[in-house]
């Protein structure tokens, strides 16, 4: 598979004409199967490529419904583990079966802004067109980050 | 107007001023620097430039660093100076890199980080007792932001740990903001770049099409920002199942910036790099933090420390083989030696590096500790806890396996293929008046400078990250700041050529016919046999992959010659891989989803011979543990301490690779111990 859905809690993402994991997938890889005619499960979504899927978990993580999971990767993987993410607005949870049996939980922070939030220029100059040709970016005066360097490091000027 | 179908699509076309190609790292740093350029145009001088970017995919998730990271790679900080930098990027590409790209990325890097920061995105932290915090945890201690003097928590020289699960969410989230819903395309794949009619080193526009939708969008533009990756999957990878899709970098960068470029006429560099990196067995999990936070060592499968057992074996690489850090490919040229004398597996000890670090931890420190390994994985490669659930691996209890991978094209990371491009005026660059050109084509440019930064050999096309070539080592943030320093560049570029107007080298709908040509390819044939996958008249994309991966693996240095490969095996690979660019006319595409694949492997057969080219023409072994002239097995400083460029001629389909002379920037000496015999 890598990723696979689960028909029973798939909704298409209720009869949108895009869902939420073909608007992500990098990869092209989920496809809504508006007649059942791929699936014989019409108006849910599938992975219609596996052999293509990076397990980059972007699907898993956006479907509303939480219907995406991951098998992995089969000519590789033993059966029975899996890896599961609950991806909220500040951190993750992540649940982590062994296949053994034995589970991990873990929490990570995932940003420490609300989403949305990012105000590009706020605070920012505005740059004057005569600095157009210098190898300096606009924000260099205010984001502390700019490493002018010892200039006899530079054998040849 | 109507609505296109798969037998005859729509065709839009569109003039802008400024076309971005691709969403990843690199596109978002050009987006954010460019739209604020292009306001203080507006205000300065009353032009409104038209821009535009378009993404294959969508830019929350796209490009490599969709799926999160666990570390910046890249951030200078204050105690370094640009020029360690510069010479940190010469010592791991085997001394052949632009000092004067490297440099000028160095000084401006930290700038995008701390933008990063600034948006939301988790940054570890050391506090005053020397403990370390995630990012969240420093904003609620209080503890000052990198642009404050906040001290990273270094894995590494020039690595800093982060929260990076949703990083390129929140990078995407300000180019996106930036450059406003209008001025965005996703799911749009651009296929091919056009020449200037009457100046063919010129570029006048791209045109691709929609992975959605019957419609082909062609794009006038004085400009363009090529900047799409670097390329996976064009050798056969270790795993040929479902595994083929955990490639190490991501399985969607199809080689697209490269082959475009080069079809364009664009000087390509160093095409005969590749990294091949040494990672945890098939799941091609981050090593960095386990070697350089948890300090463990990787071992033969008899426990024994290979970078110290056969450290003699760096004495036949002078002057690389006595640097403090030896070379990526140098580390694995160590490794493999271990492999192919039958003592692996490979391990990484995890087991006692863990052991170590709990003899001074507490209990709640431990429980952290184990933490900060899943979350390395989590972050950025959940394929590779998939693989230590299924196979019961807990690294506290049992040591993973090691291996080097297939062989990736990338010029971001710790590659430096790409596309030679114009660099900053004042850093002490070779200039057209000095040094010698002989066998350089007549066309192309003298100096290391000429105008524009980012700006390639063709008028007007610019690139960044992965395109870029010569370099490396920029890796996420270094990527966003190289999309930045084109992006102002090609702002001053649009205004000096305002009243140019890009007149197309092909019509319409000769460019129509052309990138639907594999729909066509399957419409008309596709009832000639019952069976729609065999029909003499086509070729499957997936097919042609597979071909592909198999010239390459078995002859041109994979996985299955032990990344040997000679003279005699090169010459096989051209006459194999001009056959397979003949039958690449054949591609067939039964529908949109295999339309996107059928260019992609387009993209992966050009890439692959420009490859294959350059390793031919190169007459030694510059990368030694990444492939090996097993014919020219030396490094030749005498005759070789130089840059390999190319040029392709897209009418007669073929390639043209001469020399460039290598020039210093900053002393390199400094790298090296003195020699140890």
């Amino acid at each position: 598979m890598p990723t696979f859905v689960r028909t029973e809690k798939c909704d298409g993402c209720k009869g949108q004409d895009k869902t939420a994991c073909m608007y992500i997938c990098p990869h092209d890889l989920m496809k809504l199967d508006k007649d059942g005619s791929a699936t014989g499960h019409p108006m849910k979504a599938y992975n219609q490529e596996p052999e293509q899927c990076w397990e980059c978990y972007s699907c898993v993580k956006i479907c509303p419904q939480g219907a995406i999971e991951c098998r992995h990767y089969a000519d590789i993987v033993p059966l029975g583990g899996s890896v599961q993410p609950m991806r909220g607005t500040d951190s993750i949870m992540w649940t982590i079966k062994f296949r053994n049996g034995s589970i991990k939980r873990f929490k990570f922070p995932i940003r420490t802004t609300s989403e949305g939030s990012v105000d590009p220029y706020g605070g920012k100059p505005m740059p004057s067109m005569a600095d157009i040709g210098n190898s300096v970016l606009f924000t260099s005066g205010v984001m502390g980050g700019y490493r002018a360097g010892k200039p006899e490091e530079l054998i040849r000027k | 107007m109507s609505e296109g179908t798969f037998e005859s699509p729509k065709i839009v076309q569109e003039e802008l001023d400024i076309l971005l190609i691709g969403g990843g790292m690199a596109c978002c740093g050009a987006a954010y620097e460019m739209m604020r350029w292009a306001e203080a145009a507006k205000a300065e001088t009353g032009v409104e430039l038209k821009i535009k970017l378009v993404d294959k995919a969508a830019m929350d998730r796209s490009g490599a660093v969709a799926q999160g990271l666990s570390a910046i790679n890249t951030y200078i900080g204050s105690e370094q100076d640009p020029a360690d930098y510069a010479r940190m990027v010469s010592n791991d590409l085997m001394g052949i890199t632009r000092d004067d790209l490297a440099y000028d990325l160095g000084r401006n890097v930290d700038d995008s980080v701390h933008l990063f920061e600034e948006w939301g995105l988790p940054i570890w932290k050391t506090d005053a007792e020397g403990v370390r915090h995630d990012g969240a945890d420093s904003i609620r201690m209080d503890l000052p932001k990198l642009k404050d003097g906040g001290k990273p928590v270094r894995s590494g020289k020039w690595q800093i740990m982060i929260n990076g699960e949703s990083y390129k969410w929140i990078v995407a989230e300000a180019a996106k903001k930036a450059l406003g819903l209008d001025r965005i395309e996703e799911r749009v794949f651009i296929v091919k770049l056009i020449n200037d009619r009457s100046d063919p080193n010129r570029i006048a526009g791209a045109v691709g099409f929609s992975v959605r939708t019957n419609t082909i969008h062609i794009y006038k533009a004085k400009t363009i920002l090529l900047a799409a990756g670097g390329c996976v999957n064009l050798f056969r990878p270790r795993s040929v199942g479902e595994g083929t899709g955990r490639a190490w970098y991501p399985v969607w960068n199809a080689g697209s910036t490269y082959a475009m470029a080069a079809e364009a006429g664009a000087e390509m560099t160093m095409m005969e790099n590749r990294f091949v990196p040494a990672r945890f067995k098939d799941g091609y999990g981050p090593v960095g933090a386990w070697f350089l936070l948890f300090k463990a060592k990787a071992t033969n499968a008899y426990g024994e420390d290979y970078m110290t057992k056969n450290k003699e074996l760096l004495n036949d690489y002078p002057p690389y083989g006595q640097a403090a850090v030896p070379a990526s490919c140098l580390r694995n040229h160590l490794m493999l030696k271990e492999m192919k004398e039958g003592r692996g597996p490979i391990y990484m000890d995890t087991v006692t590096a863990l052991a170590k670090l709990r003899e001074t931890l507490s209990p709640k420190e431990v429980k952290h500790l184990e933490a900060e390994a899943w979350e390395d994985f989590l972050d950025m490669c959940v394929g590779q806890c998939g693989i230590w659930v299924g196979e019961n691996i807990e690294p506290e209890k049992k040591n993973s396996e090691l291996i080097p991978t297939e062989p990736y094209l990338l010029g971001s990371h710790s590659g430096c293929c790409g596309i030679w491009v114009s660099g900053p005026e004042d850093v002490g660059a070779p200039t057209a008046a000095e040094g010698d050109y002989d066998g350089v084509p007549d066309h192309l440019p003298r100096g290391w400078n000429w105008g524009y930064r980012s700006m390639t050999t063709v008028k007007g096309l610019f690139t960044a990250g992965d395109g870029v070539g010569a370099s490396g080592h920029k890796f996420s943030s270094g990527s966003h700041t190289e999309g930045r320093l084109a992006a102002k560049a090609m702002v001053k570029y649009a205004l000096d050529n305002r009243d140019y107007q890009p007149e197309f080298d092909a019509s319409a709908e000769e460019l129509a016919e052309e990138i639907y040509r594999p729909v066509r390819n399957y419409l008309e044939h596709k009832d000639y046999t019952t069976a729609i996958d065999i029909n003499p008249h086509y070729i499957t994309p997936k097919m042609l992959q597979f071909r592909l991966q198999k010239i390459m693996d078995e002859y041109v240095a994979g996985v299955a010659t032990y990344y040997n490969t000679n003279e005699k095996m090169l010459a096989v690979a051209e006459e194999k891989l001009e056959m397979l660019k003949e039958d690449s006319l054949k591609m067939r595409a039964k529908d949109l989803h295999e339309l996107l694949r059928a260019w992609e492997n387009y993209h992966r057969i050009i890439t692959a011979e420009a490859h294959m080219k350059h390793i031919q023409f190169r007459e030694e072994s510059r990368y030694p543990g990444f492939y090996y002239r097993t014919d020219k097995n030396f490094v030749d400083e005498e005759n070789w301490h130089c840059f390999v460029n190319s040029i392709y001629d897209k009418k007669s389909h073929k390639w043209t690779c001469f020399k460039r002379k290598h020039v210093d920037l900053v002393d390199k000496s400094k790298l090296f111990k003195p020699a140890a015999h």
